[in-house]
């Protein structure tokens, strides 16, 4: 074999399951994009036949260890998850309190950086900017976590009725597996940011519009990502061997085929939730965020503090450097998750 | 070759049909609707029953499709609330602004990231590598909003070094043959058109091109990296290639063959991200005109351009395909 130059290629050189190249050949167009989500979902599922007696997540958990984008991930996940949890007795102030509103004049560019009472300085109406920062910590939270659950529900549902049809379901099976995946192929040609943004504009800015958008943005990828593990499952002698003890297909499904398909979703989560922060900070720039103001959040405080840019830019320079290091985060967090079940880079 | 390009334009119908489908599902039956989404919040029932009806939201689903399909057809997406212009008049008096864009953020990405990544790749594990692997990362993780912002706080107020705002400075006086500027200015050799032009797409380029640079380095990187390890690179080392025509001939050739599917991948998202870098630079593209729908929930605006978005993403994809296939004989062949 000369190269692989996609992985669309790689998957039909090698012994991928037939259903999914039978998908990818009547949508050519979408069928990389596909293929690239096809093949997180494949390698782990050929992982385990090489390694014996070492179990999947074991020897991934030992390599990751030793890996330090995973343990810097990791840290920067836990500092922003503690935050996060336990804001309400971290914050020093009410976020939402005017307390030192006489101090601060944003039309005649008087502001309070930081000082002993207020450790990041005071935001342009005379809030404690290191208060709001910490309780947006819960809200960036909720909304990445909450998105990645829209996107991983909808999204494994669908991939998972596809790929247990397409295993079990026989002729008919595989018919819906080919619609359900028409529709997902569909769903990948539209511009995930785009679509949120036009949700999100229809239905009007709130703190549930945010979520929902964000999360129905990344349905296609854990629907393809969980298919296409499923299918790489289907073929396992453990499959053949539950059918012929005449085990109900359901069952296989749910019990069998599912929690071993499951590892590369997983790892998507943890990318998601990165891409679903940054996202909600953008739907927030545009105007389209939470409108409550009781709730401070940082793309809403990044998107206000950009009028004082040039007077005050340490109120955009907070918030912009939160989002950036927690999506670093659970980035370096996926990616070696990632790179430790990839048997490829495992040397 | 032919057979090869018709059989993927017929390819495109089920797509796009189904694409229409989908958006139509979803935008047409959203919660809230046009009478949410037009009307103020204090209207009665009956106002929002009577702008149902002149929707023709009333009508059995199949009707209201075939009724969308046939407008699609004929080109006729609805007409924008702000300006009270057909939509497909919006998009297209704005296209060429975005496509300048987009095609300079494109070239940006490439041109830096594809030299970077095989760097990286070649010399694994070297401070460059770390730099390169790390700061694209962090592209990745950047707000596009928050980077076009910096950039022109830092480049255009405070070091004044490139205009702010637009795609020409005010009473710059060009022929316009087209809409596309700087080909404009080409065809007519008006350069300073075309200087001016290019000063102004330099901060939204690179602003916009932060994130297809940033997939684009670590792509290369790790193409560069499977190449290498090839049995027919060492073969052809050890039967003494000069080591640039191993580079040019076998290395990069295969190596930039995933990247090239990136760049038309990627191209979506440049439309997505135009829309924050045009509204932070008050380019007057499609991006800006989207940001301008998005706050006066220009119902037409919104779903038309989406659609129209979505199949020049689809036709990008269908030139990437073509262009794959002539690179690469093996993807002809099956």
């Amino acid at each position: 074999m000369p190269t692989t130059p996609s992985s669309q290629n790689r998957s039909e050189t090698q012994d991928a399951p037939e259903h999914t190249d039978a998908t990818d050949e009547r949508t050519p167009l979408l069928g990389r994009k596909a293929a690239k989500i096809d093949r997180l979902a494949e390698l782990m599922g050929r992982r385990e036949e090489s390694d014996h007696g070492a179990g999947v997540w074991r020897t991934a958990l030992a390599r990751m260890r030793r890996s330090p984008m995973a343990i810097t991930g990791a840290v920067l996940v836990a500092i922003f998850l503690i935050v996060a949890l336990f804001s309400p007795l971290i914050a020093p102030y009410s976020p939402t309190a005017q307390t030192w509103g006489a101090e601060v004049f944003p039309n005649r560019n008087v502001f309070v950086g930081p000082r002993a009472e207020n450790w990041l300085g005071l935001d342009n109406l005379g809030r404690d900017q290191f208060s709001r920062m910490v309780i947006g910590a819960r809200q960036t939270l909720l909304v990445g976590v909450v998105a990645t659950l829209v996107g991983f529900g909808v999204g494994a549902l669908l991939g998972g009725t596809a790929g247990a049809a397409a295993v079990l379901g026989g002729y008919w099976g595989r018919q819906v597996d080919n619609v359900v995946m028409r529709v997902i192929d569909m769903m990948l040609a539209l511009p995930t940011l785009l679509l949120a943004v036009t949700i999100a504009a229809l239905v009007g800015p709130s703190l549930t519009t945010v979520m929902l958008a964000v999360g129905v943005a990344q349905v296609p990828i854990f629907a393809r990502l969980l298919r296409g593990a499923m299918l790489s499952q289907g073929s396992r002698d453990y499959v053949l061997a539950a059918r012929a003890l005449g085990v109900r297909k359901h069952k296989i499904a749910l019990a069998h085929i599912l929690p071993n398909s499951l590892g590369p979703v997983i790892v998507q989560s943890t990318l998601t939730l990165a891409t679903a922060i940054i996202d909600a900070a953008a739907l927030s720039y545009l105007g389209l965020g939470n409108p409550d103001p009781a709730f401070p959040e940082w793309g809403t405080m990044l998107a206000d503090a950009q009028r004082f840019l040039s007077s005050a830019p340490q109120l955009a320079v907070y918030p912009a450097l939160a989002i950036i290091v927690t999506a670093l985060g659970f980035t370096l967090l996926g990616e070696a998750m990632r790179e430790a079940l990839d048997p490829k880079l495992r040397k | 070759m032919l057979r090869f390009i018709v059989r993927r334009l017929l390819q495109l119908i089920p797509t796009l049909g189904g694409l229409s489908i989908l958006l139509f599902v979803w935008l047409q039956r959203l919660p809230g609707g046009p009478e949410y989404a037009l009307l103020p919040d204090d209207a009665t029932a009956e106002q929002r029953a009577q702008l149902r009806r002149s929707f023709g939201l009333e009508e059995p689903l199949t009707v209201q499709y075939l009724a969308f399909l046939r407008r699609i057809v004929q080109g006729d997406l609805g007409t924008s609330l702000m300006t009270s212009r057909p939509v497909t008049e919006e998009f297209m008096t704005r296209f060429p602004a975005t496509f300048e864009l987009a095609v300079t953020a494109m070239l940006i990405a490439v041109a830096v990231g594809v030299p970077l990544g095989y760097l990286a790749a070649r010399k694994r594990g070297s401070a460059l590598d770390f730099a390169a692997v790390g700061g694209s990362l962090l592209g990745i993780c950047t707000p596009v909003f928050f980077l076009a912002f910096i950039l022109k706080v830092v480049f255009a107020e405070r070091l004044g070094l490139f205009p702010s705002a637009f795609r020409l400075s005010p009473g710059m006086s060009r022929t316009d043959l087209s809409g596309f500027v700087v080909l404009d200015g080409i065809r007519t050799g008006e350069f300073d058109v075309v200087w001016d032009a290019l000063l102004h797409l330099a901060l939204p380029g690179v602003a916009l091109a932060s994130i297809p640079l940033a997939v684009i380095v670590r792509m290369t990187r790790a193409s560069v990296l499977e190449v290498l390890g090839e049995d027919y690179v060492r073969t052809a080392n050890a039967k003494g290639l000069r080591p640039g025509t191993v580079r040019t001939r076998h290395v990069m050739r295969n190596a930039l063959l995933p990247v090239v599917t990136a760049v038309g991948l990627l191209t979506g998202s440049l439309f997505a991200g135009a829309v924050l870098t045009e509204s932070v630079f008050a380019f007057p593209g499609i991006g800006s005109f989207i940001y301008a729908a998005t706050q006066t929930r220009d119902y037409p605006v919104l779903t038309g351009f989406i659609l129209l978005i979505a199949t020049l993403y689809v036709f990008i994809n269908l030139l990437v395909d073509i262009s794959y296939s002539l690179l690469d004989p093996r993807v002809r062949a099956q």
